[in-house]
């Protein structure tokens, strides 16, 4: 063997030698491999602005048209080629804001009896069950809320509505009949049973990472499975429950077919949460592939970019709020 | 001893946690009557026909099924599945070996973590503006293209994650041994993550199979059977949507068991995806 090592070429030689390839052949693969990684990270950024760009440039007869009367004027009307988007951005926020008042609350309420109450071998079942109904199709909360939850809701609860608040100055306009089964309210609820189970799941996740120490720290002090959550796992976790609240809220403000089938597609401005409505989504969706003429589709355009840009910001403050969680965590 | 204090704060743990527990069972009920109107109404409608036959002309009263969109939907699924996968995977490598520090990580991760989140019908005029306005025309490639648009950040995100898990222990045992880093991604890492990233996949290939909302301007809608990629092609959900929203009662029925056979198919495989990581969740 030693030899061998003795009679090794000069350098010069060995920079053609067989090993001596394959190392350059490695290295040129290495980095061309770190290059492809490289353009795929890079086709993440170029989506983001893309959309942004896209969606821009399509908006931008209309933004030119309307100015910024576009986002403040309530208007609609396809024929006359006259558009402002405030009765639709009514009902995206309305919409939104009642689901999540909906939501959120029942969402903890589910954290808290899956994280302190429920016998362990529930736990993991329930927890699998309510992450699985997190993942059905959106179109499927839709189709059971046309033909079972609105005709239950336009034939029992509205009536009582419209009888309970009646007598009442303001609520009586809010909750003015007829009965329509869909419309604003109807919508909202379908809305909040769909993103109930992602925030149960997001707040149990958050929940979790109370440490047990300070959990039995309390205990060991008397206090009651209540004061522990509220004193000490509620304050732990805060920041971790808005951030997945806003997230949802994220989700609630741009989800389109579940709200598509139930909101009623009405243009219009409302007063009462029973009657028909309609929102940026489930405009786009109703009306983008019939609409021919170029203003009404930079129109809807320019409706889908400050759906974009709304929903954008909420989820970027959510990734903001769920990150200073994980230093938490990680700190 | 104050034993008012007592007894309030007992009956105060009492009341809560009842809350609490109340509002477990409120929404697991509203969630369970969902399922159970699913399988109620949409069985009715499961047969032989539904998988073998074309969808109905308009008055929609003579039976027929829903396996052109089916198939519809299979083959856009998987082009978009297959043309997002790499994308999100090579991404997601990036993100955990290659640029794991650089600013240039922390912004994709941030996007990343937006467009998770995204309206899917963002999506669809994204496409519609980028591939049918200037083909001119509606088509299968532009609905694969919008599926993969949301595939890629759920396969990039669950990829960072299982690369992030593996020791670094093992990257720094496969540098001593002289190894480049691509191939210790591709020979040691790649393999040991194998089963998360896969169930990334089959999560993402979950969350497209029902996704409606970038469908419904790329590539519309088909009665017909259809192989043609620069066609209109029909999918499951589009084809659920129309017939949900139509005045015939069979058109209706479809629907109804369409929705059975879209929720079973996403709960299978979600499950899947979910027995290939054993004691994780997610």
């Amino acid at each position: 063997m030693s030899s061998v090592e003795a009679e090794a070429p000069p350098l010069n030689v060995d920079l053609q030698s067989d090993r001596a390839k394959s190392a350059r052949r490695l290295s040129r693969e290495n980095r061309a491999f770190g290059v492809w990684t490289f353009l795929a990270a890079l086709t993440v950024i170029g989506i983001f602005v893309g959309m942004f760009v896209a969606l821009l440039v399509g908006a931008t007869p209309a933004l030119n048209k309307f100015g910024f009367d576009f986002l403040t004027r309530d208007a609609w009307n396809p024929v006359k080629e006259d558009f402002g988007i405030l009765a639709l951005t009514i009902g995206t926020l309305a919409t939104s804001v009642i689901a999540m008042l909906i939501a959120t609350p029942i969402g903890i309420g589910i954290a808290i009896f899956l994280t302190e109450i429920c016998p362990r071998t529930l736990r993991t079942t329930i927890g699998t069950a309510i992450e699985l109904l997190a993942g059905i199709p959106s179109i499927i909360y839709g189709i059971w809320g046309l033909f079972v939850f609105a005709p239950w809701f336009q034939s029992v609860v509205q009536p009582i509505l419209i009888n309970f608040f009646a007598p009442f100055p303001v609520l009586n306009v809010l909750f003015a009949g007829p009965p329509f089964g869909i419309g604003v309210l109807a919508a909202s609820i379908i809305l909040a049973i769909m993103i109930l189970p992602f925030i149960a799941a997001i707040t149990r996740d958050v929940f979790a990472i109370t440490p047990p120490l300070l959990k039995e720290a309390a205990y060991g002090l008397g206090s009651t499975r209540w004061e522990v959550v509220n004193k000490i796992v509620l304050p732990y976790a805060r920041a971790g429950v808005v951030g997945g609240a806003m997230l949802a809220l994220g989700r609630a403000l741009g989800e389109t077919m579940a709200v598509t089938f139930l909101i009623g597609n009405a243009h219009k401005i409302w007063t009462s949460l029973l009657a028909p409505g309609t929102t940026i989504s489930a405009a786009i969706a109703n009306e983008f592939a019939e609409a021919v003429e170029p203003i009404y589709q930079s129109a809807l355009l320019a409706a889908g970019l400050f759906l974009m840009f709304i929903t954008f910001s909420v989820l970027a403050l959510a990734q903001v709020m769920l990150s200073r969680v994980a230093k938490h965590r990680g700190g | 001893m104050d034993k008012g204090l007592y007894l309030r704060r007992r009956l105060s743990a009492q009341f809560n946690l009842g809350l609490a527990s109340a509002s477990a069972v409120f929404g697991l009920v509203w969630l369970g009557l969902i399922l159970w109107g699913l399988v109620y109404n949409g069985m009715k409608g499961i047969n032989i026909d539904l998988f073998t036959l074309e969808t109905p002309p308009p008055p929609g009263d003579e039976g027929g099924g829903m396996a052109n969109a089916m198939v519809g939907s299979l083959i856009m699924v998987s082009i978009g599945t297959v043309v997002g996968t790499p994308i999100g995977i090579f991404a997601g490598t990036y993100l955990a070996e290659f640029g794991r520090f650089t600013r240039l990580a922390v912004v994709v991760r941030t996007l990343n973590d937006i467009l998770l989140s995204a309206p899917s019908i963002v999506v669809g005029l994204f496409v519609y503006e980028l591939v049918v306005k200037p083909m001119g025309h509606f088509s299968a490639f532009a609905g694969a293209i919008s599926l993969a648009v949301i595939v890629i950040p759920v396969v990039v995100r669950t990829t960072e994650n299982m690369l992030l898990l593996i020791p670094d222990s093992q990257r720094e045992a496969s540098a001593a041994l002289g190894v480049p880093t691509s191939v210790t991604v591709r020979k040691v890492l790649w393999p040991a993550a194998r089963a998360g990233m896969l169930t990334g996949i089959l999560l993402a290939v979950a969350r497209i199979a029902g996704e409606t909302a970038p469908l419904l301007f790329t590539a519309l809608n088909n009665q017909f059977w259809s192989f043609d990629l620069n066609q209109p092609m029909a999918s499951m959900p589009k084809m659920i949507f129309d017939m949900a929203l139509s005045p015939y009662k069979a058109w209706q029925q479809l629907a109804w068991s369409g929705a059975l056979v879209v929720t079973a198919t996403v709960l299978l495989l979600s499950i899947i995806a979910r027995l290939l990581v054993p004691g994780t969740k997610r």
